[in-house]
């Protein structure tokens, strides 16, 4: 059991070992403006990886992400430089990520189409659509006021920690302490019993997926935020990232486990992955490679702990 | 009365599985409801339920004709049903599987402390072995049995549902359930108990009532009833010979199984049935034999020579082959075409320097189609969209290529029509004339009747009679459900 127990720290204690690799090997590594950044990167994978957690609960997957970023980006951004106020423009962004989301739910639940595949259409579409209506161009001349929610602080601290710590405690309690999350975690576990316990299913499925649409919205409006234009190329292969945080924080694809906190250090690992790369000056193509690498390893090592634990 | 049910009716697709069900449960009164396999229980429980709805007849519940339209609408009035297969979130806790789809609520969050705690209580006053924490992966399909029944008791029911609640568990599990039973009983509960084991009537049933091929044929009090009645009851219908086999004089002995629970020997040329009811052991029996579940004890012998399979790949190397009882899962690649589904298991027949022979593949395949008379078109016909007759001809092409000695039906006849049942049947006999091995396992009591050489019937995971020929259809359900 404890050694069970050791094994479900395994994320975090990664995570750890990880910081602390990091720390001895850069001196640049623990500096206000290096951990800054890190949170700022990491900060658009994680508000998504939020909401792909209830979606991985669920037993679903969501690949349209990277692709609903761009197009919230892009139509959010057109809001605003159509003369719409920052406050319009975001819940414009946001909006389009929560119509996206609710459209792949309801699309796996009408048409009884598995959500791989669903979402791999809606990947498409959406990235058509964001090249026909941007005219395959940046948008540009956002108003200077956008860049405080990706870049600016609040008591020295970056405003998008705040609205990821939000977020984060917001999709906690949802998950664990309301219908919602609980009916999730049933219906990823096991769809049949779900049914059979009189659930509506259908329709927490479409919540499930708006939810995680939702989240994507509001991480565009970031992400655009940040480059301070609207780029409908923005959030190519989020996906791949998105789905190795929840599944490297414990959650399994085929349903019914996951968790907040540990997408929140799947996310983290990855972010620390990626700058630890950048800082020691490893090959940008390697990184890629070692992400795709860690995400197989954390798989494996949960699989070889779930047998163990099955045979016991 | 609680519950009455007259002339109840239900079609799936063409298949009437209940034709006219009638039932009365009482409270405080233990109801069995018994008869084979695809009798009609299941779906008149689930109709009772909510889960399905029923084509015609009369439901009342304490009077008041009813109609229930989903699982909900039933537990509201107070049945409650405790599912044969486990039907739990097994990442869940106990507490919350009980709380399922009818959350205490504090707010717009979960009340868990209440929840927690009320299942607490309900937990110890059943004295039941578990923990409202614990998650249902960790427990023992008896634990999860008891979460299912947690459920049922949560709601205040009058009337609960037993669907074979003992099928997965052991023998002192199987007393423990009784026990509950016996107490829901006292308390002035109604309970309906499904159940194909004869022997648990004498523990627990108040009343008895008895389908067969859809109808209910009889009701009545259990002690005013005996044993043989009950057995010719559930059986009873006439039997349809739609084929009839010649004895032929078996040669040497092919196969000799001696595994815990199962010792038995087929010769040159002979047909062995196996029969037992569903969970006996029989489709395992086939699967450790074939190298999917081997056994570690005991030995396998073929033609004298031991063998020990550990994979389908090994058994059949050593000679033998299984026709799965699944076909569409286990038996056929659905998509792929006749000629390919033919030379799965013997491909190495039709490649030469790596590379396999398009056009021998398709002489070898139209040589089986036209032989087994395999109705379709072309070869290049995709198997899934062939009729199930058809199909299971294509299966037995493929091992018939293959040509193993040895030759495992688990339920041969299984969604095929009578005129491909026939079929299937002459087939096994030519098969046997030409000096093979056949082992078929057959829930079809007439079907073992005419084609079997002996019927070995078993129960409980163990061979426990091995009967000729010349048996009756009562002397096997005894053996397969009573025991001695």
């Amino acid at each position: 059991m404890r050694r069970d127990m050791l094994q479900k720290l395994l994320p975090f204690l990664s995570l750890i070992a990880l910081f602390i690799a990091l720390a001895i090997a850069s001196p640049y590594f623990l500096t206000s403006v290096n951990l800054s950044s890190v949170v700022r990167q990491t900060a658009v994978i994680n508000i998504m990886a939020l909401g792909m957690t209830l979606v991985i609960v669920s037993g679903g997957i969501d690949l349209s992400v990277g692709a609903i970023l761009a197009f919230s980006g892009v139509v959010g951004s057109m809001a605003m430089v159509a003369g719409e106020s920052v406050w319009i423009g975001v819940a414009v962004g946001i909006l389009c990520g929560l119509a996206w989301g609710a459209l792949n739910g309801f699309l796996t639940v009408w048409l009884n189409i598995p959500p791989f595949i669903v979402t791999l259409g809606a990947l498409g579409i959406a990235r058509g659509l964001t090249l026909i209506i941007s005219g395959g161009l940046p948008v540009s001349g956002l108003p200077r006021e956008l860049t405080f929610l990706g870049d600016g602080t609040v008591f020295g601290v970056p405003f998008v920690l705040i609205v990821l710590l939000i977020c984060a405690v917001v999709t906690h309690v949802v998950l664990h302490a309301t219908k919602l999350g609980r009916y999730t975690y049933a219906i990823g576990s096991n769809k049949e019993a779900a049914v059979y316990a009189g659930i509506p299913v259908g329709p927490y499925t479409v919540a499930v997926y708006a939810i995680s649409g939702l989240l994507t919205g509001l991480a565009s409006m970031i992400e655009t935020s940040r480059l301070m234009t609207g780029q409908p190329t923005a959030g190519q292969s989020y996906e791949l990232q998105v789905i190795a945080a929840v599944v490297i924080g414990g959650g399994s694809l085929t349903g019914g486990e996951g968790s907040v906190v540990g997408t929140l250090i799947g996310a983290f690992i990855m972010g620390l992955l990626s700058n630890g790369s950048d800082l020691l000056g490893i090959n940008p193509y390697l990184q890629q490679a070692i992400i795709g690498a860690i995400i197989i390893l954390a798989v494996a090592l949960d699989e070889a702990r779930k047998r163990k634990f099955s045979t016991a | 009365m609680l519950l009455e049910l007259e002339g109840i009716r239900k079609n799936f697709g063409g298949v009437q599985a209940l034709k006219r069900g009638d039932l009365r449960a009482a409270a405080g009164e233990v109801h069995a409801l018994i008869g084979e396999n695809g009798a009609g229980k299941s779906t008149m429980m689930k109709i009772i339920a909510g889960m399905y709805q029923r084509d015609g007849g009369d439901v009342r519940w304490k009077g008041q004709s009813v109609h229930f339209q989903k699982p909900g609408d039933a537990h509201a009035v107070g049945i409650s049903m405790v599912h044969q297969e486990s039907l739990l979130a097994p990442h869940l806790t106990v507490a919350e599987n009980i709380y399922l789809g009818r959350e205490t609520l504090h707010g717009p969050l979960l009340h868990k402390a209440a929840m927690q705690s009320s299942a607490s209580r309900l937990i110890e006053e059943n004295n039941f072995p578990l923990q409202a924490h614990w998650k249902v992966r960790d427990l023992s399909p008896a634990q999860r049995q008891l979460v299912e029944i947690c459920r049922a008791l949560h709601g205040a029911s009058s009337l609960i549902i037993f669907d074979e609640p003992t099928a997965s568990l052991s023998e002192s599990e199987t007393v423990e359930v009784f026990r509950i039973v016996r107490e829901l009983r006292q308390k002035g509960i109604g309970i309906l108990y499904i159940t194909h084991r004869l022997v648990e009537l004498a523990e627990i049933a108040d009343k008895v009532t008895v389908l067969r091929d859809g109808d209910t044929v009889y009701h009545g009090n259990y002690k005013d009833t005996s044993m043989d009645e009950i057995v010719h009851q559930m059986v009873g219908r006439k039997v349809e010979r739609i084929y009839e086999r010649e004895k032929l004089t078996p040669g040497k002995e092919v196969l000799k199984v001696d595994i815990p629970g199962a010792a038995f020997s087929i010769h040159e040329g002979e047909i062995v049935g196996v029969a037992g009811l569903m969970g006996a052991g029989r489709t395992e029996l086939c699967q450790t034999l074939f190298g999917v579940t081997p056994s570690d004890e005991g030995e396998i012998r073929i033609e004298g020579r031991k063998v020990h399979p550990k994979s389908p790949r090994e058994a059949v190397d050593a000679g033998i082959a299984l026709i799965t009882e699944d076909r569409q899962q286990t038996g056929l690649a659905l998509e792929l075409p006749i000629r390919m589904n033919i030379t799965m298991a013997n491909l190495g027949a039709v490649t030469k320097a790596g590379i396999v022979r398009q056009a021998e593949e398709k002489t070898v395949s139209e040589r089986f189609r036209d032989k087994l008379q395999i109705r379709a078109a072309s070869v290049e016909q995709n198997a899934g969209r062939l009729s199930g007759g058809n199909q299971q001809k294509v299966v037995i092409a493929k091992w018939l290529y293959r040509d193993t000695k040895i030759v495992l039906f688990d339920e041969p006849t299984r969604g095929i029509d009578v005129g491909a049942k026939a079929e299937v049947f002459a087939l096994m006999d030519e098969m046997a004339r030409e000096g093979k091995a056949i082992l078929m396992v057959s829930s079809e009591l007439p079907e073992l009747l005419q084609v079997a050489d002996r019927i070995l019937v078993m129960r409980g995971g163990k061979i426990t009679a091995e009967l000729p020929r010349e048996t009756t259809q009562e002397e096997i359900m005894h053996h397969a459900a009573v025991g001695n």
